[in-house]
């Protein structure tokens, strides 16, 4: 199907441009609020995620029966692929502007560009998920990671958030530049930014015997550093750990989520549209480095994970690991593994988000991150306790929380492809990964608080259980509910796939 | 609907605990005794009303779960099952009323969890269904982490991971096995959980299930698995330190019934679904043809060993337990109607014994707060009761002609001869072993003179009595009139049977 033009592309465009209007009106109006502490910026900013959650569904109503459309003359394409993430990534938005409203290390700081930026980030993770052409593709990626930079950074006060924002830029610059370098090896060989048609140039090129296979796989490898660099995948993980220690919790829940899902979003449809065709496999055969790096990425994250004694920094791990789980879905070249990341993406959204939920609350209380403050929790807040455990239960796999079925659906996925070493490898980790999760239930339930340090009983507000309710709810209950299996399904039947 | 009411009667029990106030803890442990007496009941309806001349599964339902993957909600009995519920469900009540005193602090969520896990251990007896089965599985590890984990003694941090550790490496090898099998079951789209129906494709000519190598390498999947939960030398190691550190009442149903989950599941999955492996591990040549019958020997020989190398009481239980696990591994890898049905009797006895010697153990511990062996003495005269019930429970579990325990060892050894002589003929050495530390230990403890530190020992009370009693019952009258039991299984025996041979 022809791609739109411009002009009539902006009527499916609407999300994006209400996403901007969103964040100039938070910045005028911000400076017209007096008072500092108030959350009126917060609240009309949801409201204006709120409106283009409806936006979202109401331009996937105009597909009507078409699968897809390509809009700005090929630049970006709106598809049930697309809508999922979009719809995925205002939930993580939103979750994370109500945990900076609850955040108290984010109180003085709650100013209007803080919400300015994360309503920016949300657009540049929008065309992540949509674009289907190189140029998109990079500028895509760069709003995110600038925005990003600046807000893990956001703690002006704390040198370690600082220190996490440069980390971050460092790390950043070099994995776009070398993926920019790959991009224009793309380009120059296929003359084209098109994914599609880059598809079918590399094809004939390769049939042709035109071009190198290396160069190929050169390529792809260089692309593969600013989409790892995304999803911190080994080996480009190592600003992960320090970045989500030093942001901001919210920021970091937000990181660990919606910056990871777009990544898989970025990384899904580049390879599936770009270098799927079976005459790429034969001559590139991508997969099997793939598999590697998945099978390295969950190991280290899991290994690294095991000795820290700081919780956000082991959750920062344990996302590592995660993002290790989420590849083994990619390296399959079916659509299973892909509706099995999508599944668990959306599990992975809830559990997540749920546990970083409540090191907010721990943190606002304790004023510490450390696994000492989470000591005797089951009997200071046992509703808070309880939904930890289940948060990080699910996290490692274990029925009947939605985690397992997320991690079942990958490896069954992995295994019918024959993947025996893979799945092995990642049956392992889960087990290697209760030991972690199980340290901070165990220091809830078995181990007693100090007693001058901690507070005997905590109240939370009716609030924090609402919120904490909506994490836990659907931890609780994805697994069972078929609708989810099929959502994931359908979004991945837009994609060519043989 | 009977059956899933009695599953699922002690969840909503749980949900009924979380509500009540924590204060009122009378209240709690009444509505906790409730919920677990009418599975109880509802347990023993379907014992009578069980169809024993019928082969095949009973009051079965079947319900689409996750339809995108085929996953029922199916759940049945057979005789093999209906024998377990009912044990599970008796031990329920009994170990309410056992930590009706001892549990200190945080009784509300002790019940709650307990609860949680009867659901889950019933379910699993009950399920039809490969991924409900598995559900059902896990379900027990959770609150049984938090069990020992909150509630047990000075070393129950370490117990309680290790538990869950070992526990989870076995169920992620046999997740794998599980989805292999279900992967091979048919075409995209026309695959199954289905237990029933998977027999039936592994018992098919041609099927991808009944390929030889498949059924080994799934066997060895769910055979790891299941043997962490016997537990299965060399995956024992976890046993002895949970049962140490565990409160009694969850030794009790760690060893009543979470046991008896490897060994169902060595029988419901391994045998019936996949002969040929079961064959290759179990036919008597080749390289593997012993290994089977191989490890119930070790477990017994080794088992009853260490068992005898013990000064800790509730130890020597416990290595005892991994003992007489072992006639279970060895009545099975015979494959005959003696073995199998030696096999599940002892399941069966097995649970109701080792119940008994926790729950004795735990009466000592309570009035002397150790449970060092040596430490008593001549305690015969000062608690005579308690030395009778102890005596009992000794006999029954050396096997004691007359009592429930030999029946199932005896039987499990016949049909083991059968097959495996020498074997057969060593792991013998367990039961002269067995005899030895039970005696030595009814001596230590027992006889001689009283140490003077426990002149004041009271007697075993009413309440503790109200808890021994069915079992100490149940073990004279299976001693005796053992068909009792035998008539539940017979039919589910010879089908099992019938499949083993058909190969």
């Amino acid at each position: 199907m022809q791609p739109l033009s411009n002009i009539e592309s902006l009527l499916y465009f609407t999300p994006e441009l209400l996403l901007v209007v969103s964040a100039i009106v938070v910045i005028l109006v911000d400076l017209g609020v007096k008072n500092r502490e108030s959350s009126t910026v917060a609240y009309l900013s949801l409201a204006g995620i709120g409106c283009v959650f409806a936006a979202v569904l109401l331009t996937h109503g105009q597909l009507g029966d078409r699968t897809s459309i390509s809009l700005f003359l090929g630049m970006i394409r709106l598809d049930a692929f697309s809508t999922f993430f979009k719809v995925l990534l205002l939930l993580a938005t939103t979750a994370t502007i109500l945990f900076s409203i609850r955040s108290a290390e984010l109180d003085a700081q709650l100013k209007g560009e803080y919400h300015a930026l994360l309503l920016a980030i949300t657009l540049g993770m929008f065309l992540m998920a949509s674009s289907t052409n190189l140029l998109m593709i990079f500028i895509s990626l760069e709003t995110v990671s600038l925005t990003s930079y600046i807000l893990a950074g956001f703690l002006t006060h704390n040198p370690r958030s600082s220190e996490a924002a440069f980390k971050y830029i460092t790390y950043g610059a070099v994995a776009s530049g070398t993926m920019l370098f790959g991009l224009s090896f793309l380009f120059g060989m296929t003359g084209t930014g098109d994914l599609g048609q880059i598809s079918t140039k590399l094809t004939e090129l390769l049939a042709a015997g035109e071009v190198f296979p290396l160069t190929v796989l050169i390529a792809i490898i260089f692309v593969l550093a600013g989409v790892g660099y995304k999803i911190a995948s080994v080996p480009f993980h190592m600003w992960s750990p320090d970045v989500y220690e030093g942001a901001p919790i919210p920021i970091t829940a937000f990181l660990s989520v919606a910056s990871k899902s777009a990544g898989f979003a970025l990384f899904i449809r580049f390879f599936y549209s770009g270098f799927s065709s079976s005459e790429v496999m034969q001559s590139v055969d991508w997969t099997l480095m793939l598999a590697i790096v998945s099978a390295l990425t969950m190991t280290v994250g899991n290994l690294a994970a095991l000795p820290q004694q700081n919780v956000k920094r082991l959750l920062a791990y344990s996302s590592i690991a995660h993002g290790g789980y989420l590849l083994m879905g990619g390296v399959l070249l079916t659509s299973e593994g892909i509706g099995a990341i999508l599944f668990y993406l959306v599990v992975y959204l809830f559990m997540n988000l749920g546990a970083f939920y409540v090191v907010v609350l721990i943190a606002n209380e304790e004023g510490s991150e450390m696994i000492e403050g989470y000591r005797g929790l089951a009997s200071r807040a046992p509703l808070v306790a309880g939904a930890m455990a289940i948060f990080l239960f699910s996290l490692t796999g274990i029925p009947p929380f939605a985690g397992f079925f997320g991690k079942w659906l990958l490896f069954a996925a992995v295994l019918e492809q024959g993947y025996y070493w893979l799945a092995f490898v990642g049956l392992l980790n889960s087990v290697v990964s209760l030991y972690y999760y199980a340290r901070i239930v165990k220091a809830m339930y078995f181990e007693a608080a100090d007693e001058e340090t901690t507070s005997t009983s905590t109240a939370f507000s009716a609030g924090t259980f609402a919120l904490l309710s909506v994490f836990v709810i659907p931890t609780i209950l994805i697994g069972f509910i078929n609708i989810f299996y099929t959502f994931s399904n359908i979004s991945v039947s837009v994609l060519p796939i043989q | 609907m009977l059956l899933s009411l009695m599953i699922f009667i002690p969840l909503l029990g749980m949900i009924a605990v979380l509500l009540l106030p924590r204060e009122s803890e009378e209240l709690v442990k009444r509505v906790t005794l409730l919920f677990t007496l009418i599975p109880l009941a509802l347990a023993v309806a379907l014992f009578i009303s069980y169809d024993r001349s019928a082969a095949g599964t009973q009051y079965v339902v079947n319900i689409p779960w996750i339809q995108a993957f085929n996953i029922q909600y199916h759940i049945g009995i057979d005789g093999l099952s209906v024998t377990l519920l009912l044990l599970t469900a008796l031990l329920g009540p009994i170990c309410v009323i056992a930590s009706w005193r001892n549990i200190e602090k945080g009784i509300k969520a002790y019940m709650a969890l307990f609860l949680l896990l009867e659901t889950g251990m019933l379910g699993f007896f009950a399920a039809l269904d490969l991924f409900l089965f598995y559900v059902f599985f896990e379900l027990t590890l959770l609150p049984m982490y938090f069990l020992i984990g909150v509630w047990g003694g000075p070393r129950r941090e370490y117990a309680a991971i290790k538990f869950f550790l070992y526990t989870l490496f076995g169920s992620v090898l046999m997740l794998v096995a599980m989805i292999a099998v279900y992967l091979n079951s048919g075409a995209p789209g026309a695959r199954t959980f289905d237990i029933p129906t998977l027999i039936t494709l592994a018992a098919t000519e041609g099927h991808a299930l009944n390929n030889l190598n498949f059924q080994i390498w799934a066997f060895l999947g769910f055979f790891i698995g299941f043997a962490v939960k016997v537990p299965i030398f060399p995956f024992h190691t976890w046993l002895p330190d949970a049962h140490v550190e565990a409160p009694t009442a969850i030794s009790v149903i760690l060893a009543g019934i979470l046991l008896k989950m490897g060994t169902y599941g060595l029988v419901r999955v391994n045998m019936a679904m996949f002969p040929q492996g079961m064959d290759f591990f179990c036919n008597g040549t080749g390289t593997w043809g012993n290994s089977l019958a191989l490890l119930g020997f070790i477990n017994i020989v080794y088992g009853s060993f260490c068992a005898l190398a013990q000064t800790d009481f509730k130890k020597l239980v416990a290595y005892s337990s991994i003992g007489h696990m072992g006639f279970v591994i060895l009545g099975l890898a015979a494959r005959n109607t003696e073995g199998i049905t030696g096999a599940i009797l002892q399941m069966f006895n097995h649970g109701v014994i080792s119940g008994m010697l926790f729950l004795l153990v735990g009466v000592l511990y309570d009035r002397a707060h150790h449970r060092e062996i040596n430490g008593f003495g001549g305690l015969g005269a000062k608690m005579p009761v308690y030395t009778g019930i102890t005596t009992l429970a000794f006999m029954a579990s050396l096997g004691l002609p007359g009592l429930s325990g030999f029946v199932g060892e005896a039987l499990s050894l016949l049909g083991a001869y059968d097959k495996f002589k020498m074997l057969t003929i060593l792991s013998t050495i367990g039961i002269v072993v067995g005899a030895a530390y039970f005696l030595w230990t009814l001596q230590r403890v027992f006889l001689g003179t009283l140490n003077p530190k426990y002149e004041a020992l009271p007697e075993i009370n009413g309440r503790e009595i109200l808890t021994l009693a069915p079992l100490g019952i149940l073990t004279i009258v299976l001693g005796i009139w053992p068909n009792f039991a035998i008539d539940m299984f017979r039919e589910s025996v010879t089908n099992l049977v019938n499949v083993l041979q058909a190969i």
